[in-house]
C-alpha cells in the first residue's frame, strides 16, 4: 500500500516520461481556463469588494448567446460582436439596476445579489436559447481541429490544435489585459478604486464608469471561457460547475491578485490532473478531478489563510 | 472689497478677485448642526485657512467644497456661477483637487501610478485607443508623464518614485498625496490637516511646500490646520469656526486679536 503510494507513481512517472508530459499538458490546458475564470473573479473584486458568484453563469450565458445567434443565421464572427454587445449590455444593466442601488451595503448583500443575477441568466438564457446542449461552433469560428503528434524520448505525445489555440488566445488575452491596467487612465483607475473609494472620488474617478467597464471586461473573460470550454465539452448549464473550480484557484491564489490567479488555476489545472492519473485512477477509483482542487484548497488555508500569493493581513490593534 | 477686486498681501503679493464662494452654508446630519449657516469667499492665488477647535466643523466644509457632502441649505459658487449639486468625482474635474486627514492614497500602487491618478481628469482618449495602446492613449500617458515627473521633482520625491505607497512612513505619504492633488493642476487645492501628526521637522518641510506651491504655480489653496502657529505664519487670511458657527474672518492679525477666537481657543469664565 504505501509502496503504491509513495513510489510507484514516480517510477511510472521516469518510466514513461512522454505520457508524462501529456498529462502536465492537458492539466496545463484546464488550468488555463481556471485561471481565466478566477482572472474574472479577481476584477470584480477588486474594483468593488464584490464576489461575483455570477462569473461561472456568466460563461455559459456568454456561450449560449453566441452559439443561439449563430443559429438564428447571423455568421460567426458577426456573432461574436453581437455577443460582446450583449455582454455589455447586461455590464450596464447589471451596474444600473443591481449595484448602483446596493451601494454602500454590506459585502454580503452584495454577494447575494450576485446570486440573484446567476439565477436570473439560467432562466433569461433557458428561455431565449432552450436548455438542451448545444454544439460550439468551433469550426465557423475558425479555430483549428487537428492535433500534431510529437515524439519526445522515443514516445507519443500528442497535441489537440484546439488546445493549442486556447492556451494562445488565454496568453494574449492576459497580456493585453495587464498592459491595459498598468499603462493606461482607465486601467490605473481600476487599480486605484480597488485600493481606496474615497481617494478614487477625489481625483475623479467615477465609481459607476469603472464598474460597467469591469464588468464587461469580465463579460469578455467569459466569453473566451465560454467558446473555448464549450468547444470541448459542449454548451450546458452543466458548464457552470467548471465556475465553481475557479474558488479553490482564488483561496489559492488570493482574491485580490491577479498574478495569484493566473498561477493558482495552472497549479490546480496541473495537480489535479497529475493526482487524477497517478494516485487517484489506480487507488482510488477515478473522478478524482471533482473534488481534489477543494481538498487541496483546505490544507492551504490551514497554513495560509491569505492563500499563497495574499497579503498578510497585519491589523493594528 | 469687492468680488472683482484683489488685495495685495502682507508679503507684498497680488491676490485676485473672488474664486470660490459659499453662501450661506448650513449642513445638518439628522438633529446635528455640522455647519450653521456659515458664508465666504476663497479668491485667486491665495491661501485660505480654515481653522477651529476639534469639532467645529472644519473637516465637513471642506466635504462640501469637494462635493463629498451636499449642504442642507446654501450654494456654492464657483468661477462666478452657482454650482449644481455636484458628485465628488464630477467637482474633481472641475478643476478641484484635495487630500484627506487620514490620508487616502492607493496603497497598493507605486508613488508613480498615485500621482498619475492625478492626471486622470486630464486624459481624455478613447477606451478603444487606450485598449490597444496607440495613437492619442499613448501620446497623452507620455504628455502627462512628464508633467507628473516635474511634479515629483518639484516635492522632492525622485528617490521614492516605484516605491509601492504603503511601504512608506507617514510624513511620506502625506507629500505623495500632495503631489498627487498637485498632478491635477488644480484651481483649488483642499488641505485636510496637511500637518497633522507630524513632527516640527516634517511641518516645516510641509509649510514650506505649500508656499512653494502656491508661489511657483500660483494655485489656490485651502487648507483646514488646527496648529495655530503653522496657520498663521502661512495663509493670508484665516476662517474660524467654533460649534459650526463662523466666528472670525479676516488676516492673521485681525483674527489674533478677535475677542470671540481668543475665547474659542482659552476659554471664557462663566
Amino acid at each position: 500500500m504505501l509502496r503504491d503510494i509513495f513510489i510507484t507513481p514516480f517510477v511510472d512517472m521516469v518510466e514513461a516520461p512522454d505520457f508524462l508530459m501529456q498529462v502536465l499538458w492537458e492539466g496545463l490546458v484546464s488550468g488555463v481556463l481556471y485561471a481565466l475564470i478566477a482572472l474574472g473573479f479577481v476584477l470584480i473584486f477588486r474594483s468593488s469588494r464584490i464576489l461575483n458568484f455570477a462569473q461561472g453563469i456568466m460563461v455559459v450565458f456568454a456561450a449560449l448567446t453566441l452559439v443561439g445567434l449563430h443559429a438564428m443565421g447571423l455568421p460567426a464572427w458577426i456573432a461574436v460582436a453581437a455577443t460582446l454587445a450583449v455582454m455589455f449590455v447586461l455590464a450596464v444593466t447589471i451596474e444600473r439596476v443591481v449595484l448602483r442601488p446596493l451601494v454602500g451595503q454590506p459585502d454580503i448583500i452584495l454577494f447575494m445579489a450576485t446570486i440573484g443575477i446567476t439565477l436570473f441568466l439560467i432562466g433569461l438564457g433557458e428561455t431565449i436559447f432552450g436548455g438542451e446542449n448545444k454544439v460550439m461552433i468551433t469550426g465557423e469560428l475558425g479555430i483549428p481541429t487537428g492535433d500534431t503528434v510529437l515524439e519526445p524520448f522515443g514516445g507519443l505525445l500528442i497535441l489537440q490544435h484546439l488546445d493549442i489555440t486556447v492556451v494562445l488566445v488565454a496568453v494574449a488575452l492576459v497580456g493585453a489585459l495587464l498592459a491595459f491596467l498598468n499603462y493606461t487612465r482607465m486601467g490605473r483607475a481600476i487599480r486605484a478604486l480597488g485600493d481606496d473609494h474615497q481617494a478614487a472620488l477625489s481625483v475623479g474617478i467615477s465609481l459607476q464608469t469603472i464598474w460597467v467597464l469591469v464588468w464587461f471586461i469580465a463579460g469578455i473573460i467569459a466569453l473566451v471561457t465560454g467558446i473555448a470550454w464549450g468547444a470541448r465539452a459542449g454548451v450546458s448549464f452543466a458548464l457552470e460547475v467548471i465556475a465553481y473550480k475557479a474558488l479553490p484557484v482564488l483561496m489559492l491564489g488570493g482574491l485580490e491578485s491577479i498574478t495569484g490567479a493566473i498561477v493558482g488555476g495552472l497549479m490546480i489545472g496541473v495537480l489535479e490532473k497529475i493526482f487524477e492519473i497517478y494516485w487517484g485512477q489506480p487507488l482510488l477509483g477515478g473522478n478524482t478531478e471533482a473534488w481534489f482542487a477543494f481538498v487541496l484548497a483546505l490544507i492551504v488555508l490551514l497554513f495560509r489563510p491569505q492563500g499563497l500569493f495574499g497579503e498578510r493581513i497585519i491589523e493594528r490593534v | 472689497m469687492k468680488d472683482t477686486e484683489g488685495y495685495v498681501t502682507a508679503d507684498g503679493r497680488q491676490i485676485g478677485g473672488v474664486l470660490m464662494e459659499l453662501r450661506n452654508i448650513t449642513l445638518k446630519f439628522g438633529g446635528v448642526t455640522a455647519i450653521n449657516d456659515i458664508s465666504f469667499d476663497i479668491r485667486e492665488g491665495e491661501i485660505r485657512a480654515i481653522i477651529g477647535p476639534n469639532g467645529a466643523g472644519k473637516s465637513s466644509m471642506l466635504n462640501v467644497i469637494s462635493g463629498f457632502y451636499t449642504p442642507t441649505e446654501g450654494s456654492v459658487w464657483y468661477k462666478g456661477e452657482q454650482r449644481p449639486k455636484m458628485k465628488p468625482y464630477e467637482v474633481a474635474r472641475m478643476g478641484v483637487a484635495r487630500t484627506f486627514q487620514n490620508i487616502a492614497l492607493f496603497e497598493g500602487m507605486t508613488v508613480l501610478d498615485n500621482v498619475m491618478t492625478g492626471r486622470l481628469t486630464h486624459m481624455n482618449a478613447g477606451i478603444l485607443s487606450q485598449a490597444i495602446w496607440w495613437g492619442s492613449a499613448r501620446d497623452e500617458e507620455m504628455e502627462n508623464r512628464e508633467k507628473v515627473e516635474r511634479v515629483i521633482d518639484f516635492l522632492e520625491i525622485q528617490n521614492i518614485r516605484k516605491t509601492p505607497v504603503g511601504r512608506l512612513p507617514y510624513g511620506l505619504k502625506k507629500r505623495v498625496e500632495l503631489a498627487r492633488a498637485l498632478a491635477a493642476e488644480p484651481s483649488i487645492l483642499l488641505l485636510d490637516e496637511p500637518m497633522a501628526g507630524m513632527n516640527v521637522e516634517e511641518k516645516e518641510d510641509m509649510s514650506r511646500f505649500i508656499l512653494d506651491v502656491n508661489d511657483e504655480f500660483g494655485t489656490t489653496i485651502c487648507l483646514i490646520e488646527h496648529d495655530m502657529g503653522v496657520v498663521m505664519d502661512l495663509s493670508d487670511r484665516v476662517v474660524v469656526m467654533d460649534y459650526g458657527r463662523k466666528i472670525g474672518d479676516g488676516s492673521p492679525d485681525e483674527v489674533r486679536s478677535n475677542q470671540d477666537v481668543i475665547d474659542a481657543y482659552l476659554g471664557v469664565p462663566h
